[in-house]
């Protein structure tokens, strides 16, 4: 099967919960998982707090960005590369 | 051609018909702090072991094989593109995929526990995204069981006869889910509920962790046949090498 047909299909299951799903904000959160956690065991305590949190939602957002857009052009530059030797023989 | 496009496509539709109505939810890993601090300690002794048979393995490939070093590259990018990808669910949460079945399915699974390790490091310390009191847990879910179950699976697939590149997107895509399964088991041993104890706490949370990550699974599943495709088409002699030593990737 063509890449762009995967490519087509991936794309689809990403956007279409956008449209499928209402009255949700698709919250990234661990905010659930921590909530059944107190739902089940209430007395738990979170013993040990985070080394560095991201000032703000601004912050993070450039983190993961810098993450993904470095491994994308690892990618990219690697893919690349094989595909000129492999022209060049 | 043909065929695999079926199974896809009635696998995606699929999904959508079961999840689309489920309640919202969110997916991740474990926060930090939020593992008992015996369970805590229990993943990092299990997932130890795996981490310095995987740097041993590693060093080892480098030093006979200097020339897998660009794909070596390619498979720590590639979870990190993923893993830094948050992607809304049928569930009405978003959540991200792991990408550690390529690189478990490149270098086999142990190479795998190191570069996932090093993703998970990276959203402990900057992102607040996981965390190091429970980088043993999440990296024996993410590096350990994902990589291997991608590595059995394929194998398994191959033995059967499965096309290439279909065994390529189960592999991947089960890694992707056999990940977050583990995590709710986890949390389940952790917090077991007071009725209906480990089981039950077990369907909670996978409820939350595992429903969302199915069509992040096929999400996963697809890039990475893209990927192979690409490797496949231009990379003939590193993949040769790869098969070599045994890692049976074409």
């Amino acid at each position: 099967m063509s890449n762009r047909i995967l490519l087509f299909i991936a794309a689809l299951l990403i956007v279409l919960p956008l449209f499928i799903v209402k009255n949700t904000e698709f919250a990234g959160a661990d905010t659930l998982a921590e909530k059944m956690i107190q739902q089940i065991s209430p007395h738990y305590e979170p013993w040990f707090d985070v080394v560095f949190e991201p000032p703000s939602g601004e912050v993070e957002t450039l983190l993961f960005s810098l993450q993904a857009a470095l491994g994308a052009g690892v990618i990219g530059y690697i893919i690349g590369l094989y595909k000129g030797r492999k022209r060049n023989g | 051609m043909k065929k695999p496009l079926f199974w896809i496509v009635s696998m995606c539709a699929t999904v959508y018909i079961l999840f689309a109505l489920s309640p919202s939810a969110y997916a991740m890993h474990i926060m930090e702090g939020f593992l008992p601090w015996q369970w805590a300690l229990i993943w990092w002794l299990l997932f130890l072991p795996f981490f310095f048979i995987g740097l041993r393995t590693m060093t080892r490939l480098m030093k006979q094989k200097p020339e897998v070093k660009l794909l070596l590259a390619l498979a720590t990018a590639f979870t990190f593109v993923l893993s830094a990808l948050k992607i809304p669910s049928v569930t009405g949460s978003s959540s991200h995929p792991t990408g550690t079945g390529f690189g478990a399915l490149l270098f086999g699974p142990f190479v795998m526990t190191v570069i996932g390790t090093a993703v998970l490091l990276f959203q402990a310390f900057l992102l607040a995204h996981g965390g190091l009191t429970t980088l043993g847990a999440n990296a024996f879910s993410m590096a350990v069981v994902g990589p291997f179950v991608a590595y059995g699976l394929f194998v398994l697939c191959k033995k059967c006869g499965i096309s290439l590149r279909m065994s390529v997107f189960l592999a991947a895509m089960m890694a992707d889910l056999a990940t977050y399964v583990m995590t709710s088991f986890q949390l389940a041993l952790a917090f077991p509920d007071v009725t209906s104890g480990v089981w039950g706490a077990f369907l909670k949370f996978a409820s939350i962790f595992a429903v969302t990550q199915v069509p992040l699974a096929i999400t996963e599943g697809l890039f990475t046949v893209v990927v192979w495709n690409f490797l496949h088409t231009y990379s003939e002699r590193e993949l040769d090498v790869l098969e070599e030593r045994g890692v049976f990737f074409k």
